[in-house]
């Protein structure tokens, strides 16, 4: 029971690595531009060990960290050559540096959190526009991926025999396209699945656009949804 | 004149769902020039404030939106129970990283933060605060992540450039605990309250 509490709470807790070693120097009070790095080093060791010991599975990152701190550690040990290019700089700044940047960031991250959060502290009057459209009793149910084919057979078949084989070589990306498929969605935010291939489209394009569309699927940029009565195909930016 | 304009606007705040752009509104009401509907904003603005009612009026998202005042937030919630919106100090910190760094590969983020942070961005992702932009021209073409229209709304910002400037860190005492709950009156204590609910229960 006692270890299950402590479970929670230190993953509560620690986010991880740079939370963990952000806790232990504002625990020492110590400044992030002079950290004693042997005293920090030794208890974020003991913390990971105290972690294990409770069964807490320690990420990966917990590890690079430790070995980070070990290697600064050593390097602060040993004694500085003048001639080298690297003398002047204290070598716990490669602690420093990501630490002040992560400071900033919570920091930001607290102010954010701390405005009049809409929903929750400030609310608007949801008018439910839906009422008001006439297309109300249209139903919409989720197409599966075979049916996207069929739709995308059938914008095949009615391409005109001589684009089929037509190599250009400047061709979209599939990438290029996601991004013009966001900014259509972005204006219109949602837009029937035959509305996107254009009828002179060449074959490419319109497999870059169905390539597109499923990366999008993938990515929950969209959802697709076919309309039960009529079989139309809408695309919903998400 | 300018008094009509002003409650043909109320009229039109309070109808939309979404915040309404100036432009919107100049459409609507028919006139050229965007300082004839910011003088009247303004004057409705002043409006809400002498009265110190439930509103106030907002310039968020490029727009403008009638909100209710944050004091009122916890009867609100009796009555709509939303889900929350308040996220965890991972997606807080996950968000503020891609909204002041933007645009951001998840690469980028999880260097910040020192953990994975895939899930976490999914979740952005499917509450609509952060959408992907493109991808980079880097090995493995990365994701470019940044944030949405709906961020500003959820957050109060009219725009990005609004965004509170990051401030330099000193020492060890500067990260402050920032503000953890805004000093709401408890419901049922002040004397706005409504009745005497009792404790609101999710079905």
């Amino acid at each position: 029971m006692g270890e299950d509490v402590y479970r929670v709470k230190l993953t509560d807790i620690f986010e991880g690595p740079m939370d963990l070693l952000l806790f232990l120097i504002k625990k020492n009070e110590v400044n992030i531009y002079d950290i004693p790095i042997a005293l920090i080093t030794d208890q974020y060791l003991e913390y990971l060990e105290k972690m294990r010991e409770m069964n807490i599975d320690i990420a990966g990152e917990f590890i690079v960290m430790a070995a980070t701190l070990a290697h600064i550690k050593s390097k602060m040990l040993l004694p500085v050559h003048e001639e080298t290019e690297e003398a002047g700089e204290d070598p716990r700044l490669e602690i420093t540096r990501p630490l002040e940047e992560y400071m900033r960031i919570k920091a930001a991250a607290e102010r954010l959190e701390s405005r009049h959060i809409l929903g929750e502290d400030t609310f608007v009057r949801r008018l439910d526009n839906k009422d008001m459209l006439p297309d109300t009793q249209e139903e919409w149910v989720q197409v599966d991926l075979f049916e996207l084919i069929d739709a995308f057979q059938r914008i095949l078949k009615n391409i005109s025999p001589d684009k089929r084989m037509d190599l250009t070589a400047d061709r979209i990306s599939v990438r290029d396209r996601i991004s013009q498929l966001v900014d259509i969605l972005e204006r219109r935010h949602s837009i029937t699945f035959d509305a996107l291939f254009e009828e002179n489209a060449d074959r490419t394009m319109i497999v870059v656009t169905f390539l597109a569309l499923l990366e999008m699927v993938r990515l929950a940029l969209i959802r697709i949804y076919q309309q039960a009565d009529t079989g139309i195909i809408r695309i919903f930016y998400q | 004149m300018s008094q009509e304009i002003k409650y043909i606007l109320e009229s039109l705040l309070f109808v939309a769902s979404d915040p309404l752009s100036i432009e919107q509104m100049k459409r609507v009401v028919n006139v050229s020039e965007s300082r004839v509907i910011r003088e009247a904003l303004k004057a409705l603005g002043e409006e809400y404030e002498a009265r110190g009612g439930a509103f106030f009026l907002k310039a968020v998202a490029g727009g403008y939106q009638i909100r209710t005042r944050p004091e009122y937030g916890p009867w609100i919630k009796r009555l709509l129970q939303p889900a929350p919106v308040r996220l965890s100090k991972a997606a807080m910190e996950t968000l503020a990283i891609v909204a002041y760094k933007q645009p951001v590969i998840r690469s980028d983020i999880e260097h910040i933060r020192g953990v994975d942070c895939g899930g976490v961005l999914r979740m952005l992702m499917e509450k609509k605060l952060i959408r992907v932009l493109g991808r980079k021209a880097l090995p493995g073409r990365p994701l470019i992540y940044g944030t949405t229209r709906q961020f500003l709304e959820v957050f109060e910002l009219k725009d990005l450039t609004e965004l509170p400037a990051p401030e330099e860190v000193e020492g060890p005492e500067t990260p402050r605990q920032g503000p953890e709950q805004l000093s709401f009156p408890e419901p049922g204590t002040a004397e706005k309250s409504p009745g005497e609910p009792h404790q609101a229960k999710k079905a």
